[in-house]
């Protein structure tokens, strides 16, 4: 039986919920807030700007990063922009326009009530990041310029040349780095999570390894927050960040918290193919490319002929001649798959055959070299850079990569876990996006948690806590999450087998973006999950991880967390076998309409998939929280 | 080679530290910035000796009495408002008082940026555009400083002006002075060398007082370089013209 | 398309912690793709060190976008290696040829400690922005954003400085040390903008006193603009410069009235 989520939606109409829910929570008197502190755990653009204001508001507050510095966090790589409702062109968007695509865009697989808040809040964060000095482009009468995105018939989208990510992180960091300096937050770096720890049903805290001297050490608080991004490095090729991981989600979702929809991840269509079996990541072009690319493969997958000698009649724009109507611009989804189609029948172009034409020879022809340049000549550096060719003379070649992950720790409508007093913001809970997740909505959800939502909501658990003892870490939890974290690394240098951690992420990425990437099918998943757990069991035994756990080990630090995303792989698997429908991210071959869309299943799937741990993954109980759509109506998403 | 990591433990509470108390300019030239300031001043005063030092003993192509005359005029200068040879004094007090700050922030800056990298590379720099001028400012600087002792005390105050060569020092004959020194060939290859040396400080310092003071607009930018070579070129074909003239006997000959 | 180097001979900087003097070993990578970047040839090492039952060489990296500025090394004996404006993980193969000797060293300054092999610790750039590097402007009191306008050359000019990633290349690159390039850059960033007006000599004055405790002088060599692979120009040293000296004659007057 499967427990019905509360998801503690506040009384009244969509758009008074936020303020009816501000009008009631508990506050804690500005003196009192001292007297609680709060760990927050990751420094992207959830974390340092929660950290940041929760420390503005006066409560203690401890950060943790594993990186040298909180500017690093992967936040900084996005590159699009940022949606608001600002309605600053005037071209009639407002925040119901917002939270209308937002939630048509997601497929109708996210919480009403929390969309409508991130529409709301939209405004602010542009107004707040503003005042922090962000750079965003202006036009030359020196007002805020706006871009259009996917999935919006509005300009709506506030941007900093190619670099909007790192123009955020960097404001919500220099406000973290003030409060650092003032005293507010203290910053412990190069400090990773490797456990949360519960006492009597609460997080009391949680237990860190320090990543330069090995040592473990607990930290004790009234409230968690984590904002550790999500799992897409699951796939082992990813646009995230190398150190990008599920750890930290992980381990609290083994300590109770459930973790909802693991199957909806976004591939992104347009990221520079893998050149070689050494590649370690994959980098985003923008989608904006496309506006003037043209995407192609040769028909005849035996193609021998250099690129320029062959024939229009001998190429195949697949999607022109798909999808007349919306052409190159087909949805994120839609291209994606059908590179991936192009490929799989041998089409695909390459010294790897694993890419597909994106020509942009028609657009020089028809614009000029020098438009073309203007455009893209930023991008097109950088392809030149990373592929050693030059698309203004070779078309440029894609393929689709694994790029965001919509699900994440489940969160109610504050925020909470499914454990009290721990918090989950930013990519790492699963609550704005659905099923997919609209260009240019990433950083605006990261903020909105961190600026505006958290230092509400915590307020919210804290204030009945006031003048009550907490646990402190010589509780005999936190010891027994010490001892066993320490088991955990000293386990991993001593199976002494012959794999690297790096060569079991890479098998483990394979099985997942074979099976359980853009498109999934029931026997698929089944394999997956069948190997997936031998593959795992080999990696408890054939792991090898050389140097020691007492000075600063990468490799170590690779086998926890490769063991994490395992774990989470069977979840994934599981959880996009049970889902039988299509929707956004998740594409079931079986559920797809004659053209080839996605098809939902309203009447049995509008709900969201919460697992809730019993000790193994492959056992991992489902849970549901139904999606009531009191203000949409449930739409087929059409892009004929 | 050991070095230590800042503490481990959390961060906090950086920005609370409060500097030291100090008199302003004081407090201003205790920092690196600060001393760069003092450099690129007394840099700028220095560069206006050596230009008016440059041009007043190009009346040594007038003859004997047009430069003889010249040093009397210095001396004179402002009398009978002041009494004669006070207004020459307090130049050289600004001279020499600007030259020990110049040295002395040089030196300052030297030490902190030798601890600023204690462990240097163990392989081979390949630098890009820091030019020779630049990363031998030091060398250059030094050089000029050596000349300038050798200088005074060959023709200001006479010791080693006689010293290979006949004739007695009478200081106010600046022109025999010049003449008798520069003849010999040793002392001019010096004095040449020590201007080539002088040229390469100014190719550097004289542009980069402008970056140093924050004399920085897009538009003029361009010209910085190029006043700093002119400027440079100036005062030393100016200078290297002396030796040059008289052991060509133009002058004196 | 893709060609194949061979022999290429590392010399990599190997210091098993911040307490020990380190030494050059030499390792020798006999094949890899011309397609590979510098990075993924070091994790091509790493894998067979590990496979041989040796301790991977530790170096630091994240994004591989050139754009978390965690990437460092000193290669050839230039900061971020030959390619200009580029950070060491956008940095390809195909920039070497067959036969070629790599030299690898971690960046070297006092304020940047060796962690480990070629990984250093750049805390003392937090601890530069913890001292002013901000706009003071707690959540939620900020008004509308299009209340200011802001003269889009003057948007472009604080944005080509913000685009700063605080990868060290600067004070690694620079023969003396100095932070001056990463600490005017953020100094120009904000004290270009009308937000950044109220504090903005306020700032500077902590900026630049700050970095005096950890970093060397800037003496205008210019490597650092050279090394960045932002391209931020020592322009904004020279406005820095400016804004320091203004600050400290401005705040003495402001000390003065209370």
């Amino acid at each position: 039986m499967s427990v019905e989520l509360n998801a503690k939606n506040p009384a009244g109409s969509l758009s008074d919920k936020w303020e009816n829910y501000k009008a009631d929570v508990k506050l804690v008197n500005p003196n009192n807030k001292r007297k609680f502190k709060v760990i927050v755990v990751g420094t992207g653009l959830a974390g340092a700007s929660a950290a940041a204001t929760l420390a503005e508001l006066g409560y203690q507050v401890d950060a943790f990063t594993f990186h040298d510095s909180p500017r690093r966090a992967h936040s900084i790589a996005a590159q699009g922009g940022i949606n608001a409702a600002k309605n600053y062109q005037g071209d009639g968007d407002s925040v119901h326009r917002l939270f209308y695509d937002t939630i048509k865009g997601g497929d109708f697989r996210a919480r009403e009530s929390n969309v409508h808040r991130l529409a709301e809040v939209s405004v602010n964060i542009i107004d707040q990041m503003v005042a922090q000095g962000v750079p965003f482009a202006r036009e030359y009468g020196g007002l805020l310029d706006n871009r259009s995105f996917g999935g919006a018939q509005v300009s709506r989208t506030f941007y900093a040349r190619g670099q909007t990510g790192q123009q955020l992180l960097l404001g919500a960091y220099q406000q973290l780095a003030r409060q650092i300096g003032l005293g507010g937050v203290r910053l412990f770096n190069r400090t990773e999570l490797v456990d949360v720890v519960t006492i009597e049903g609460r997080a009391a805290g949680i237990v860190v390894r320090d990543l330069m001297t090995g040592e473990i050490t607990s930290h004790s608080a009234h409230a968690v927050v984590l904002a550790t991004g999500g799992y897409g490095n699951v796939f082992f090729l990813s646009t995230n960040a190398m150190a990008c991981n599920v750890t930290a989600a992980w381990r609290a979702h083994r300590k109770g918290a459930y973790f909802a929809n693991p199957c909806y991840t976004q591939i992104h269509p347009t990221c520079i193919p893998q050149s070689d079996e050494f590649q370690s990541k994959l980098t985003l072009m923008s989608e904006s490319l496309r506006n003037d690319g043209r995407v192609w493969v040769p028909k005849n997958p035996d193609e021998a002929r250099p690129v320029d000698q062959i024939p229009e009649e001998d190429r195949d724009y697949y999607l022109e001649r798909l999808y007349p109507s919306y052409g190159n611009l087909a949805p994120r989804d839609i291209s994606s798959r059908a590179a991936k189609r192009a490929v799989d029948r041998g089409q695909g172009v390459g010294p790897l055959k694993n890419g597909v034409y994106l020509d942009f020879s028609d657009a020089i022809n028809r614009l000029g070299k020098s438009v073309v340049e203007e455009r893209y000549g930023n991008l097109f550096d950088m392809y030149e850079r990373i592929a050693g060719e030059n698309p203004y003379d070779v078309p440029m070649r894609i393929y689709p990569a694994s790029h965001y992950t919509m699900g994440g720790l489940w969160v109610d409508y504050e925020l909470m876990t499914t454990i009290p007093g721990l918090y989950a913001a930013g990519e790492a809970n699963f609550s704005d996006h659905g099923a997919n997740r609209l260009g240019a909505s990433a950083l605006m959800q990261g903020l909105a948690d961190g600026y505006f939502v958290l230092p509400y909501t915590i307020g919210n658990y804290l204030a009945p806590m006031l003048n009550k003892p907490i646990p402190g870490t010589d509780h005999p939890e936190f010891k027994a999450a010490e001892s066993a974290a320490r088991e955990r690394f000293t386990g991993y240098l001593n199976v002494k087998g012959t794999r690297s951690p790096d060569w079991f992420h890479r098998e483990v990425g394979k099985i997942i973006w074979d099976y359980c990437g853009m498109e999934r099918t029931q026997q698929g998943l089944e394999k997956a999950l069948s190997e997936l757990p031998a593959l795992y069991d080999e990696f408890k035994k054939d792991l090898r991880v050389t140097g020691d756990g007492e000075s600063l080990n990468q490799t170590l630090e690779k086998a926890g967390r490769v063991d994490d995303f395992f774990q989470l792989g069977m979840l994934m698997c599981r959880d996009a076998l049970d889902r039988n429908e299509s929707c956004g991210g998740h594409f079931r071959a079986e559920y797809q309409t004659d053209e080839g869309e996605a098809l939902r299943d309203d009447d049995n799937f509008c709900h969201v998939a919460a697992w809730e741990w019993t000790g193994d993954p492959m056992s991992a109980k489902r849970n549901v929280e139904e999606l009531n759509y009191e203000t949409v109506h449930l739409a087929t998403r059409s892009y004929k | 080679m050991a070095q230590v990591l800042h503490g481990r433990g959390p961060v906090t509470a950086t920005a609370n530290k409060s500097r030291k108390k100090r008199p302003f300019l004081l407090d201003l030239y205790s920092t690196a910035v600060g001393k760069k300031y003092a450099m690129a001043i007394t840099g700028i005063g220095l560069m206006g000796f050596v230009l008016f030092h440059m041009i007043g003993n190009l009346k040594m192509y007038f003859g004997a009495a047009d430069l003889d005359h010249y040093a009397e005029f210095l001396k004179k200068l402002l009398y009978p408002l002041a009494p004669k040879g006070a207004v020459l004094w307090i130049l050289r007090g600004g001279l020499i008082a600007m030259a020990f700050i110049h040295i002395h922030a040089a030196v300052s800056l030297t030490r902190l940026n030798r601890t600023a990298r204690p462990v240097r590379y163990q392989s081979e720099r390949d630098y890009q555009v820091a030019n020779f001028a630049s990363r031998s400012m030091r060398w250059t600087g030094v050089t000029v400083f050596l000349f300038l002792v050798w200088h005074l005390l060959d023709l200001t105050f006479g010791v080693t002006n006689t010293v290979g060569a006949d004739g007695e020092f009478i200081r106010a004959n600046v022109y025999d002075n010049v003449v008798r020194s520069l003849d010999r060939w040793p002392v001019a290859a010096f004095y040449i060398l020590a201007n080539i040396a002088l040229g390469i400080h100014l190719f550097h310092g004289a542009w980069s007082l402008f970056q140093s003071m924050g004399w920085n607009n897009p538009r003029f930018n361009k010209w910085r370089q190029a006043f700093a070579t002119g400027f440079a070129t100036v005062v030393v074909v100016g200078n290297v013209s002396f030796p040059i003239a008289v052991l060509a006997g133009v002058v004196g000959g | 398309m893709s060609n194949h180097l061979k022999d290429i001979t590392l010399k990599i900087w190997r210091q098993s912690g911040p307490n020990d003097g380190g030494h050059f070993e030499t390792y020798k990578v006999d094949e890899i793709s011309d397609e590979a970047s510098f990075l993924e040839m070091l994790d091509y090492l790493n894998e067979r060190l590990i496979n041989e039952g040796n301790e991977a060489i530790v170096f630091d990296h994240d994004c591989r976008e050139g754009i978390c500025g965690t990437c460092s090394l000193m290669i050839n004996g230039q900061a971020h290696g030959p390619e200009r404006a580029t950070a060491t993980c956008q940095l390809h193969m195909r920039k070497f040829k067959s036969g070629d000797s790599i030299t690898i060293e971690p960046w070297r300054a006092k304020a940047f400690p060796i962690v480990k092999d070629l990984m250093v610790d750049r805390s003392a750039f937090d601890r530069i922005i913890e001292s002013g590097g901000f706009i003071t402007s707690p959540t939620g009191g900020a008004p509308d954003a299009n209340l200011i306008p802001i003269p889009k050359p003057v948007a472009d000019a604080a944005m080509d400085s913000a685009e700063c990633i605080g990868c060290g290349a600067c004070v690694a690159a620079c023969p003396n040390g100095a932070a001056n390039l990463f600490t005017s850059a953020k100094i120009a960033h904000l004290n270009l903008l009308p937000q950044g007006q109220a504090e903005r000599y306020k700032r500077v004055e902590a900026m630049v006193e700050t970095m005096d405790e950890y970093f060397g002088s800037c003496t205008n060599h210019g490597e650092c603009e050279a090394a960045c692979p932002k391209e931020i120009s020592i322009d904004v040293i020279a406005l820095a410069n400016a804004d320091y000296r203004k600050a400290k004659v401005k705040n003495r007057k402001q000390l003065a009235r209370n």
